[in-house]
């Protein structure tokens, strides 16, 4: 087992992995966890599925941070569903001071080009929004000169970033920009925020559950990122099953599995009726055929289990919750990377 | 195996379906790690089994599942999967798609090899070609519709099975028609073309100072030289956007026609479930043909007679009173079978919520596998399970 590091310096973590591991979910614990050690967190969504509203059971998000979560340690959950369009209106009234030709470009269709049809430019804009969350400090919102004078106003940045099939090129984007635009305020500021994206103020962690798929794009994205330098930070195994049972209990149940012998169905079956459950023998057998299935995919996970492990990064477990996310499963996951060591 | 919830739900018949001559194109649609990529080739395969020609379109498969089906170069056309059985007369090739070679084979269809060297030469479109998001939805479409035209011409097929990207956003290929003809009707587009068409000062006079002052943004933005490749690449583009868009509407047209049907894979979770609510009532308001919901890897109970709640109590028991040699391992089963009824009552629940939500959607239910599937034989138990 490899132990859990903590990231100390890290001021933007971006959550990714296959769809359906729960991404969302883990982004969501990890911005609760950091902000009951007393901080400031930004959890950004970039997809517009509203996914944090669902996690955190509030109305849909705008493109205002809203306040999510105020702890008693004085720490907070702000939430933004960053919207591509928005971004860019703010961003050419930021830099442009743009105001007629602002609209102009919004008439004409630029904006609706630049946001859904025109490549990256969209992936561009987003990760340009978080380069700003992140790089937002007191006394000004300064995205480009980050003015050394005022206190972030977020000590960290949580990013439910695409799945792990998109997020290398979701985070890459900007150099991929920087070779289409040659020089120009474009450029330069796509080389800010790939230096950022690149920094040791940037982990990337990736979700995943004890799945072959999962597992082996876990493994494949983390070959991506490091070899578009993107510092990598932990594997997060979600969904951990509780082990119904212990090693004993299931060599006990392995061997019955492994060596079937009427005797043995018999033997339960007499057990069974034994505390008064009215057992047949099919009753019987079905037991012991879903202990076969059991011994199976535990193999399986244990398989799945030592490639994560093999991987030589810091592992999180998360358990998995038998109600989802109702009744404040949100909490438990918090409070389980907490345990691990995330600050 | 209980099936009360399904009982409400009318059953969804894929064998009567597959068997159904008429029916051309099954697409598989669902949420991503609901295994859609498996649904989608073990149709396939007991569809070839059963007399059916059948190429499956597969996205993005697992590793060992694509070895399975003889998949191991991506290169974008269909080949003959080995090991299915010919008896009945049908047979089964597969394909992955590459979205970047089919936008290639796009564009040099569809434009003078002149034109088409200057396209694919352009940063611009590299750039499209494999990073646009959705570019993956369209040319999953695409290239669903030149199968189509290829089953018509030479008759190779008469059943194609398509997987779609793991995200909402595969149903954006439904509003390719609309987006890319507001985008070629948009005045952005003339104004990014006028140059080019009309060489030099002359479209400042049909275009008005609005236009002028966008422009002059756009290359303050983007720098003039950007600006340069964008104007080309539209220019470049411009003559095979017609056809793009006319074979975007025959293909929406063919996924909205009685020879296709739509199959929503879900996996009996909450977050698996919203996404099949989202396609299901996306669908049914594009007025597509929805088959049905397969609701997949449902916990089976081998002991199904026996309540989690029983099973618990006797465990207990079991541990306090007189031990029976084998009294450990029967704790242990009946911890286990407590575990996995808990788990089939809580699906069972998410399933009956969904139903009621969706009266009259047919659905069928396949029972999870114990084992990831990385074989024919695999695809072939689930195919069956599917066509129960």
């Amino acid at each position: 087992m490899s132990t859990p590091a903590t990231f100390p310096g890290v001021r933007l973590h971006v959550v990714t992995g296959k769809g359906g591991t729960g991404k969302t979910t883990v982004a969501g614990a990890l911005a609760l966890a950091l902000a009951r050690r007393g901080k400031r967190v930004l959890l950004v969504e970039v997809e517009g599925r509203q996914g944090i509203a669902q996690t955190f059971d509030v109305p849909p998000l705008g493109t205002e941070e809203e306040r999510l979560v105020s702890d008693p340690s004085g720490g907070e959950v702000f939430g933004l569903s960053i919207d591509a369009k928005a971004a860019l209106l703010e961003y050419l009234h930021t830099f442009y001071k743009l105001g007629r030709a602002g609209s102009v470009l919004e008439k004409v269709g630029a904006i609706d080009f630049a946001t859904t049809i025109a490549p990256g430019v969209r992936d561009v804009l987003l990760t340009g929004k978080v380069y700003e969350a992140v790089g937002r400090r007191t006394g000004g919102r300064s995205s480009t000169g980050r003015n050394k004078g005022g206190q972030p106003i977020y000590d960290a940045v949580v990013l439910d970033a695409p799945p792990t099939g998109r997020v290398v090129r979701f985070l890459a984007v900007n150099e991929q920009l920087a070779d289409m635009a040659k020089a120009g305020p474009i450029r330069s500021q796509a080389d800010s925020i790939t230096e950022m994206m690149r920094s040791k103020e940037t982990a990337v962690h990736i979700v995943t559950l004890l799945e072959e798929m999962p597992v082996q794009e876990t493994i494949d994205a983390i070959a991506e990122l490091r070899a578009e330098r993107l510092p990598v930070g932990a594997i997060v195994v979600n969904q951990v099953r509780e082990e119904i049972l212990d090693d004993d209990e299931l060599a006990a149940v392995a061997k019955a599995v492994t060596q079937p012998s009427p005797e043995l169905a018999e033997a339960v079956r007499a057990d069974l009726t034994a505390v008064g459950v009215k057992a047949t023998a099919a009753m019987a057998q079905g037991l012991l055929t879903e202990a076969a299935e059991h011994a199976d995919r535990v193999a399986l996970q244990r398989e799945q289990e030592a490639d994560v492990v093999a991987q030589g990064l810091p592992v999180y477990r998360l358990p998995s919750l038998p109600d989802g996310l109702d009744s404040g499963g949100i909490t438990v996951l918090a409070d389980a990377l907490g345990e691990q060591g995330v600050a | 195996m209980t099936t009360k919830a399904a009982a409400k739900a009318p059953h969804l018949d894929l064998a009567a379906l597959v068997d159904d001559p008429g029916t051309r194109i099954v697409v598989c649609c669902g949420a991503g790690g609901v295994g859609k990529t498996t649904t989608a080739a073990a149709l396939g395969l007991v569809a070839a089994e059963r007399g059916r020609r059948v190429v499956v379109l597969t996205i993005d498969p697992a590793r060992r599942l694509a070895q399975s089906l003889g998949l191991t170069e991506l290169d974008n056309t269909p080949r003959p999967v080995a090991g299915v059985d010919p008896a009945s007369g049908g047979s089964l090739d597969a394909m992955m798609l590459d979205m970047k070679r089919t936008f290639d084979d796009v564009v040099e269809q569809h434009a003078t090899p002149e034109k088409a060297a200057q396209i694919l030469a352009n940063p611009f479109y590299q750039a499209v070609s494999s990073s646009f998001a959705g570019t993956q939805e369209y040319m999953a479409m695409e290239k669903l519709g030149q199968l189509r035209a290829q089953a018509e011409e030479d008759d190779s097929w008469d059943l194609i099975i398509v997987d779609t990207p793991p995200s909402r956003s595969a149903l954006d290929f439904l509003d390719a028609p609309k987006r890319l003809g507001s985008f070629l009707d948009g005045r952005f587009i003339r104004l990014l073309m006028a140059p080019a068409k009309a060489g030099g000062r002359a479209y400042l006079k049909v275009l008005s100072g609005g236009v002028t002052l966008a422009t002059q943004t756009m290359g303050k933005i983007l720098g003039n030289s950007m600006l340069d490749d964008v104007q080309t690449f539209v220019a470049a583009l411009d003559t095979m956007f017609g056809g793009f868009r006319e074979r975007a509407d025959v293909t929406y047209a063919l996924l909205g026609a009685d020879e296709t049907a739509f199959v929503v894979v879900a996996a009996p979770e909450r977050d698996a479930l919203r996404e099949a609510a989202y396609f299901v009532e996306r669908l049914d308001a594009e007025r597509m043909p929805l088959a049905g919901v397969v609701l997949n890897r449902m916990q089976r109970l081998a002991a199904g007679s026996l309540s989690a709640s029983r099973a618990a109590s006797a465990a207990e028991e079991l541990a306090d009173g007189e031990e029976s040699p084998t009294a450990r391992t029967t704790s242990g089963l009946l911890l286990l079978h407590e575990d996995l009824a808990e788990t089939a009552a809580r699906q069972r629940a998410h399933a009956t919520r969904f139903v009621a939500g969706h009266p009259g959607v047919p659905v069928t239910e396949v029972p999870a596998a114990a084992q990831d599937i990385h074989d024919l034989d695999g695809l072939r138990e689930v195919g069956g399970a599917l066509l129960r």
